[in-house]
């Protein structure tokens, strides 16, 4: 009897003793996991802003980006340049996934969107679909239905504080989201493009009789979505070292409730809606139960979306008769 | 020459999209594999694009083709009679596709009345589906219901379900209220598989009973074949019928224009909620027959994915038209059973047949033909 009082005490103590450092290292993982949420999230808010369409086809690029990390960069190590300079490797495996990416995205627009741009609104969702079912059984095909293994390992090596430990894959995630979020903030507020790119948002007939191209500034938003898609694809399949056809479902889902729950066709929605469901995910998983890692996304979007209709940062505009 | 001219001249703008879509292979698979791919590609574009310019072929004249009366009278006791025989002159495999397709055919029917009629886009359907067939597992496995009672009590849980999802959720203008029926979708999977407790989890409920009638088993597959459709000629009867009356007409207003449709004195609240309530019924029947046909029911067969197929089915066949429900359905089914012969291509087709579908009929194979006909 005695003792068992003693034993909660020492619990507790320990608890208190041990939450800073745990929530510490929770916030650390799900900034790693927000970082990449955030990125593919951009790409469904940045198309949804411009054609009031989601893509549903986008999480399947974020997985030709991991797929094409791990193909390019196997590539490199047959070659033998891993073995000179690994960096030099890094960045051309990254650059040459980017390119490619965002040549499929390109590619996705012109077959399934572009021709269905003046039909019923719900068509292009059903050809986002087939993409989908398609991109997924084309890549299970060519490659195969079993794991595929991330050449490079990193390791566990990272930063030591107390309890809390941060890997310097972590870190890099966490600063590379971080910096390709604020370019493409600078981008779309600074450049003449970005600023043709929020005029064919608010208003295509507008923009083209101002002498946007709007055809081109839709293009070019698919290819900036699919690039920072890829990116976050080459970054998760580096983090687990594993990835399969499958995984761009349960990703682009995940986004695109971050890319809501942030208020779509928000970009800064889209960045701290996906930085949230990193964290709660992360938190929940810790503290309440990893069995439905999975739920807490849609149960925090539920929550939020009945307090706030369209989002943290959307705008509630009353529609016009 | 420039960009211009190249996408003018029919062979190089072939030359130029072969070797994009080569170059985009190439990474997937070895170098002679994208070489081949690049020469289908570059004879059959510059074959189309070429027979396109040179205009060989005549514009097609457009049809109007106006049945005769008697055929139109004839069509619907003729596809009553095909339905009735068929069980006669297949076998057992094409019977279990047509009762899984006559299952699907409730589903789509219930969808279309909320995505269709009323315009509420439903990511989450899969759901009602998993209540109705998990209420009929439960209450057949642990209190021994049989299936008739169960029927309506699945059916009306389904309902209620439908109803208390949406009372919340329709605050929320579309996209949002479409992905808050995904989130649902997902959480009540979610909550399948780890609800050890009644649900089994993830190993499913296994030894559900199959229906009986009059003391009689219905478990030869013709029967239970017969015992869908009846379910499915029921569902279209008053589905039918209900569209065709005040709350049909209700719900076809506010997938036009919501604010009209309220200043018209129309509470869009209550219609949507109806629209939701009797929607899900049929969701609520479908997983019932599911699961007495399966006789065994897990989480699996309730996924996104589901819901998705669902909602294609929908689209397919055209928004809004209830025979379009129906053949979509029919379709969506019986194609990837077509494809058995090239089992692992099977579901790249059948992507490449949705995005075709959409690019050459974007409304819908029924898209577009009036379905109600409103009569004074």
């Amino acid at each position: 009897m005695h003792a068992g009082t003693l034993c909660i005490h020492d619990n507790i103590l320990t608890f208190l003793l041990k939450f800073p450092a745990m929530l510490l290292q929770q916030l650390i993982n799900g900034l790693t996991l927000g970082g990449v949420y955030a990125l593919i999230a951009l790409g469904y808010t940045m198309v949804y802003g411009i054609l009031e369409l989601i893509n549903f086809a986008h999480g399947e690029i974020y997985m030709l980006g991991a797929y094409l990390g791990i193909i390019f960069l196997g590539l490199f190590t047959v070659i033998g340049l891993t073995s000179v300079s690994l960096p030099l490797a890094l960045f051309f495996t990254v650059l040459l996934t980017i390119v490619v990416c965002s040549a499929y995205g390109f590619a996705m627009e012109k077959v399934a969107y572009k021709p269905l741009r003046n039909a019923p609104r719900l068509s292009p969702l059903i050809s986002a679909i087939g993409i989908s079912i398609f991109l997924q059984n084309y890549v299970m095909l060519t490659q195969g239905a079993t794991d595929q293994v991330f050449p490079q390992r990193f390791g566990d090596s990272g930063l030591q504080f107390l309890n809390v430990s941060m890997t310097y894959l972590q870190a890099l995630i966490i600063i590379v989201s971080g910096l390709l979020m604020l370019s493409l903030h600078l981008f779309i507020q600074k450049t003449r493009m970005g600023k043709a790119m929020r005029a064919v948002a608010q208003d295509k007939t507008m923009a083209a009789l101002a002498g946007i191209n709007v055809n081109g500034i839709i293009s070019v938003t698919f290819i900036i979505g699919a690039g920072l898609a890829a990116m976050a694809g080459i970054m998760v399949a580096s983090y687990y070292g594993l990835v399969n056809y499958y995984i761009g479902y349960i990703a682009g889902i995940k986004a695109f409730t971050a890319a809501v729950l942030g208020g779509i066709g928000n970009i800064p929605g889209a960045m701290v809606g996906g930085i949230i469901l990193g964290l709660v995910e992360s938190a929940g998983a810790a503290y309440i139960s990893s069995e439905y890692k999975d739920a807490y996304a849609f149960i925090i979007l539920i929550v939020i979306l009945l307090i706030k209709p369209a989002g943290i940062l959307g705008k509630n505009t009353e529609e016009k008769v | 020459m420039n960009y211009e001219t190249i996408k003018k001249h029919p062979v190089l703008k072939s030359l130029l999209i072969s070797l994009f879509a080569a170059i985009l292979f190439l990474p997937f698979k070895d170098i002679k594999s994208s070489t081949i791919l690049f020469a289908i590609m570059f004879i059959f574009i510059s074959a189309v694009l070429l027979i396109k310019k040179s205009q060989i072929l005549p514009a097609l004249p457009k049809i109007r083709w106006a049945p005769p009366h008697f055929l139109r009278a004839a069509s619907v006791p003729s596809v009553i009679m095909v339905f009735i025989l068929l069980p006669f002159y297949l076998n057992d495999y094409y019977l279990d596709v047509l009762i899984m397709s006559g299952i699907y055919m409730l589903l789509a029917l219930g969808l279309n009345i909320i995505v269709g009629f009323t315009g509420l886009l439903n990511l989450g359907f899969a759901a009602f589906y998993a209540i109705g067939a998990y209420t009929y597992a439960v209450v057949n496995t642990k209190l021994g219901l049989d299936f008739w009672v169960s029927v309506p009590l699945s059916a009306g849980i389904t309902a209620l379900s439908g109803i208390v999802l949406a009372i919340p959720a329709l605050r929320l203008r579309g996209d949002y209220l479409a992905i808050v029926t995904l989130g649902f979708g997902e959480i009540a999977r979610l909550v399948l598989n780890n609800w050890d407790s009644l649900t089994n989890g993830p190993n499913g409920i296994t030894g559900i009973a199959r229906p009986s009638l009059f003391g009689a088993s219905l478990d030869k597959l013709n029967t239970y074949y017969y015992l869908v459709f009846i379910f499915v000629a029921i569902a279209v009867i008053i589905i039918r019928r209900v569209e065709c009356s005040r709350i049909g007409r209700a719900w076809i207003s506010i997938k036009e224009n919501e604010i009209a449709a309220s200043s018209l004195g129309i509470n869009t609240t209550k219609y949507k909620l109806y629209a939701f309530g009797f929607g899900t019924v049929w969701a609520g029947i479908a997983g019932i027959l599911f699961a007495s046909k399966m006789q065994f029911v897990s989480p699996e067969s309730f996924t996104f994915m589901e819901s998705v197929l669902i909602l294609s089915m929908v689209i397919v066949g055209g928004l809004g038209n209830t025979f379009g429900a129906i053949a979509g359905a029919f379709i969506l089914v019986l194609l990837p059973e077509l494809l058995r012969e090239v089992q692992s291509y099977r579901m790249l087709i059948l992507g490449i047949a949705l995005v075709l579908l959409m690019l050459f009929r974007p409304q819908g194979i029924l898209g577009g033909f009036k379905s109600v006909h409103f009569r004074r």
